[in-house]
């Protein structure tokens, strides 16, 4: 078979105020071969992105852009869409209240004088549908499918403007293993009908399984570029050139202090659906954290996880809420989130824009929040104890801002994630869940929350994890609890699990586990 | 150089809307022939603007906190109605009756505030129904009369003048007096607070500017109360506007209150599972509202020296308009009580110096508009930037 370049981007650099985001960097890109794009968050993997698909336009950037041949000057998103070149965003760019059908032709109607022919679009809909392998109504709203049919959404917009060159910036951040997987054989099936594809991901391991070719950068530089066909590349190779150095290992070295009292224990906690009170989300959940000790819950998507979690943390969701918390042998009531912040709970949200943060509000304010009473006198806050305390969290976790007047929505997803952390910390907690603490941040930051999370435990605090990534979970966890469809279905001592273990307790239906 | 460019672009957004009240000011002093700055006029335009700066305090907090309320005209004739009834009709005492009304005010916030932040309809609809049933109601309680005059006592709480303490000529000593404390009062505040940022490594503009700063605000506040002795010194509610301006900024900057209200309108999901009560906080937003309206509808009535059923019209608007103008955002989170004030007083002004002008209500009310609109399109444009 005959290859031949589609893409190539040459010594492209651009600069923001300030900052060189892009220097020099090259990438090339063969026809009809997924090619991996893979770097530390602020790598510059978006932006150049960015440049390929004309947000950011020519003129603003220098290098060049020569695509089948062509030197390419895109002055906007649509010259590149018309040659082919389609982006899906990280951020879904979905209107929940618009069907399927509605989303996939937005911009790009099936219309004749104005008006939409909606049984051209359904049509349509319904053929790019199954080349992506969704099998829901075209007329089915955004807001009642699922994280993972919802990026499948986005793949059919992009198939509707006659795709040659697609772009997928982490298109699996948000999905579960099972998504996952599905989604890795449908690109599998896209490069067969001869389309390319620029897969951006922090992970590794769906990266091997399905690119040809690697690019690696690292600080707005091209760093290396390998072939993955001969296996002689190994992730290690890969996360040196990401970090610039050796890890040596993922994970940080855990020596375990647990002590043999339980601190926290779940008793047969029932949970209902908050807008349907029929459908019952937890059935009998029993759970025991010791001091010390670090615990992961896993399970795929509606295992009811995050739903644990919230309602456990004052009863932030469900409804016709049973069950006992017992915290150091006592029975404690947590109606508001208030009283579980009394009861020494924190919960670290999976949506740290949407539940964790304010972004417009400084790195301080954020830390201060959930726990104002700490530096105030009277319901007065003291401005001096305040600013303090929000700097020794700073410092102690090394949130990289340059003051502690930073808003938050300036920082990377690292650093933010590393705010919520030390707005917990803050608030001296006993407990602490994490729900998916280290999504979407590289792998850097991941280890220096992971440490975060180590020396949490080191001080006696009890932790638990929730994570869609096993090998997280193996990585840092003492002990893991599997979850299927509202029940818990094992507790896993670290010695004895494997990724495979977990997944077989995940997806096992009905086995009911008393701890 | 560097220093002073760098402190005019960190200042513009801060201050830009008080250089825009200087413009204005100025704009209009050589417009009006110098009538605006005198005396009497500056006495003047304080008194006619009161009920809206108080208003736009009430209403800044309920913008923060994400919400909007359009009653506050008709609630500040429903109880200007029944402060009428209360005292001319029923023949109360003041004191009791002016109690009463604040009560009724915080009730029906309460009433709203239950709508909004327990059953989570929106505040705009709530609101919208708030202003009909208010002014129905002020129509029902007054049966379309008017009710006058009311006791001087009552009155004077919007019409009367701090007295004279030493005796006197043409100057009222007392203001300037009052003028001198509050400067002393003020550098030695700034003083400490800039040794207090400096020890916490906050950074502080330099000496000069700083200097200049203290000598421009004391300048200002003693032509000002000098203005004022020239007439008949200080107005009563001067006085409760002051107390209402520094109540607010301490309870907005330093109680856990205000951290909370700016933190419900900057997330309200994160807010709540930061353990905020973020529907208490709506709640308390609403009820301050109401209290802030009826206080506003005793001012406005004691002005006017009746309870009239057509008070408080288009209140709101102008309520609404000087917290936006001020820098709050619809968004919520954003917003300061002194940038509140400023931008009452960038409507007040504008009404007061196109009245003396002589220009009509028709086009008052369009350029009022316009000033408006781009009042808020500067800020959405220099945030872009």
């Amino acid at each position: 078979m005959m290859t031949s370049t589609i893409l190539e981007m040459k010594s492209i650099t651009k600069t923001f105020p300030g900052v060189k985001a892009l220097d020099d960097v090259n990438l090339q890109v063969q026809e009809g071969e997924i090619h991996a794009l893979i770097g530390e968050n602020g790598a510059g993997k978006s932006t150049l992105m960015k440049v390929l698909s004309g947000v950011h336009p020519y003129g603003t950037y220098s290098g060049d852009i020569v695509y089948k041949g062509n030197t390419c000057e895109f002055k906007n998103i649509n010259d590149s869409e018309n040659l082919g070149i389609v982006i899906v965003h990280q951020e879904l760019a979905l209107i929940p209240e618009l069907s399927i059908a509605e989303n996939i032709f937005l911009g790009n109607e099936r219309a004749k004088n104005g008006i939409i022919n909606w049984n051209e679009t359904r049509r349509k809909t319904r053929e790019l549908l199954t080349k992506v392998g969704l099998h829901v109504n075209a007329e089915e709203q955004i807001k009642n499918i699922g994280v993972g049919q919802q990026q499948l959404v986005e793949i059919a917009k992009a198939l509707s403007k006659e795709v040659e060159l697609l772009i997928l910036d982490e298109p699996t951040a948000a999905l579960n293993e099972k998504d996952t997987e599905n989604f890795l054989q449908l690109l599998l099936e896209f490069k067969k009908q001869g389309i390319t594809s620029i897969l951006i991901s922090h992970k590794l391991k769906e990266l091997f399984k399905v690119s040809d070719n690697i690019t690696v950068l690292r600080d707005g530089k091209t760093i290396s570029s390998y072939s993955l066909k001969n296996g002689d590349i190994t992730e290690k190779h890969i996360i040196k050139d990401m970090v610039g150095r050796d890890l040596a290992n993922l994970y940080p070295e855990r020596n375990p202090n647990i002590k043999d009292e339980v601190v926290f224990e779940i008793k047969d906690w029932s949970v209902y659906h908050p807008l349907d009170s029929e459908r019952q989300i937890l059935h009998d959940v029993n759970l025991k954290v010791k001091r010390g000790e670090i615990v992961g819950l896993a399970g795929l998507m509606g295992a009811g996880r995050t739903e644990l979690a919230m309602s456990v943390f004052g009863k932030s969701y469900g409804k016709k809420i049973t069950g006992q918390l017992l915290k150091d042998g006592k029975e404690i009531v947590l109606n508001h989130v208030d009283q579980a912040i009394k009861n020494g709970l924190a919960y670290v949200s999976e949506d740290r824009k949407e539940y964790g943060l304010i972004l417009i509000d400084s790195v301080k304010d954020n830390v201060t929040l959930a726990n104002l009473e700490k530096v105030s006198k009277k319901n007065m806050i003291d401005k001096n104890l305040e600013v303090t305390q929000a700097e020794e969290i700073k410092s102690k976790i090394n949130i990289k801002a340059p003051t502690i007047y930073q808003n938050t929505g300036n920082l990377s997803g690292g650093n933010q994630q590393k705010v919520v952390l030390g707005k917990w910390i803050f608030t001296d907690p006993d407990i602490l869940i994490l729900d998916e603490p280290t999504r979407g941040i590289d792998v850097g930051a991941k280890y220096e929350i992971y440490k975060i999370i180590n020396d949490l435990a080191e001080q006696g605090k009890s932790i638990i994890v929730i994570s869609s990534e096993l090998p997280e979970l193996l990585g840092i966890c003492d002990r893991i609890y599997t979850l299927c469809e509202g029940r818990v279905t094992g507790s896993h001592d670290k010695e004895d699990a494997s990724q495979e273990s977990l997944m077989t307790y995940m997806t096992e239906v009905g086995g009911h586990y008393n701890g | 150089m560097d220093n002073i460019k760098q402190f005019i672009n960190n200042n513009v957004k801060q201050y830009g809307m008080i250089i825009a009240l200087v413009g204005i000011v100025i704009l209009f002093q050589i417009l009006t022939d110098g009538i605006l700055l005198t005396p009497l006029n500056i006495t003047n335009i304080i008194m006619q603007n009161s009920y809206i700066i108080v208003l736009a305090i009430g209403m800044l907090i309920v913008i923060i906190t994400g919400e909007i309320d359009l009653s506050v005209g008709s609630v500040a004739a429903f109880v200007g109605a029944m402060a009428g009834i209360l005292l001319v009709n029923q023949d109360l005492p003041i004191i009791l009756s002016i109690v009463l009304c604040l009560v009724v005010g915080a009730a029906i916030g309460a009433w709203q505030g239950f709508w909004v932040a327990y059953v989570s309809i929106p505040s705009f609809i709530v609101t919208l129904a708030g202003m009909l049933i208010f002014r129905g109601l002020t129509l029902v309680a007054l049966q379309g009369q008017t009710i006058a005059p009311f006791p001087d006592g009552f009155r004077s709480l919007s019409s009367s003048f701090l007295p004279e303490a030493f005796g006197g000529g043409e100057l009222h000593l007392l203001t300037l007096l009052i003028g001198v404390v509050l400067s002393v009062i003020y550098i030695v505040n700034e003083i400490k607070l800039r040794k207090s940022d400096r020890q916490y490594n906050i950074q502080v503009p330099s000496a000069i500017l700083f200097a200049t700063k203290l000598a421009l605000f004391v300048i200002v506040i003693n032509l000002f109360t000098y203005m004022l002795a020239l007439y008949e010194g200080i107005p009563y509610v001067l006085i409760i506007l002051l107390v209402l301006v520094l109540g607010y900024t301490f309870m907005m900057n330093k109680t856990i209150l205000g951290r909370h209200i700016y933190s419900v309108g900057g997330n309200e999901k994160a807010a709540k599972l930061s353990g905020v009560k973020t529907a208490k906080v709506k709640f308390i937003a609403f009820v301050n509202m109401g209290i802030m309206a009826a206080l506003a509808g005793l001012i406005f009535a004691g002005r006017l020296n009746a309870a009239t059923p057509q008070a408080g019209n288009l209140f709101e608007l102008d309520a609404i308009a000087a917290a936006v103008i001020g820098g709050a955002s619809f968004t919520g989170g954003v917003g300061r009580v002194f940038g509140a004030v400023i931008g009452a007083l960038v409507m007040g002004v504008l009404n007061n110096g196109m009245s003396l002008m002589g220009i009509g209500i028709d086009w008052q009310q369009a350029i009022k508009g316009l000033v408006l609109l781009a009042a808020v399109a500067f800020d959405v444009l220099s945030k872009k930037k």
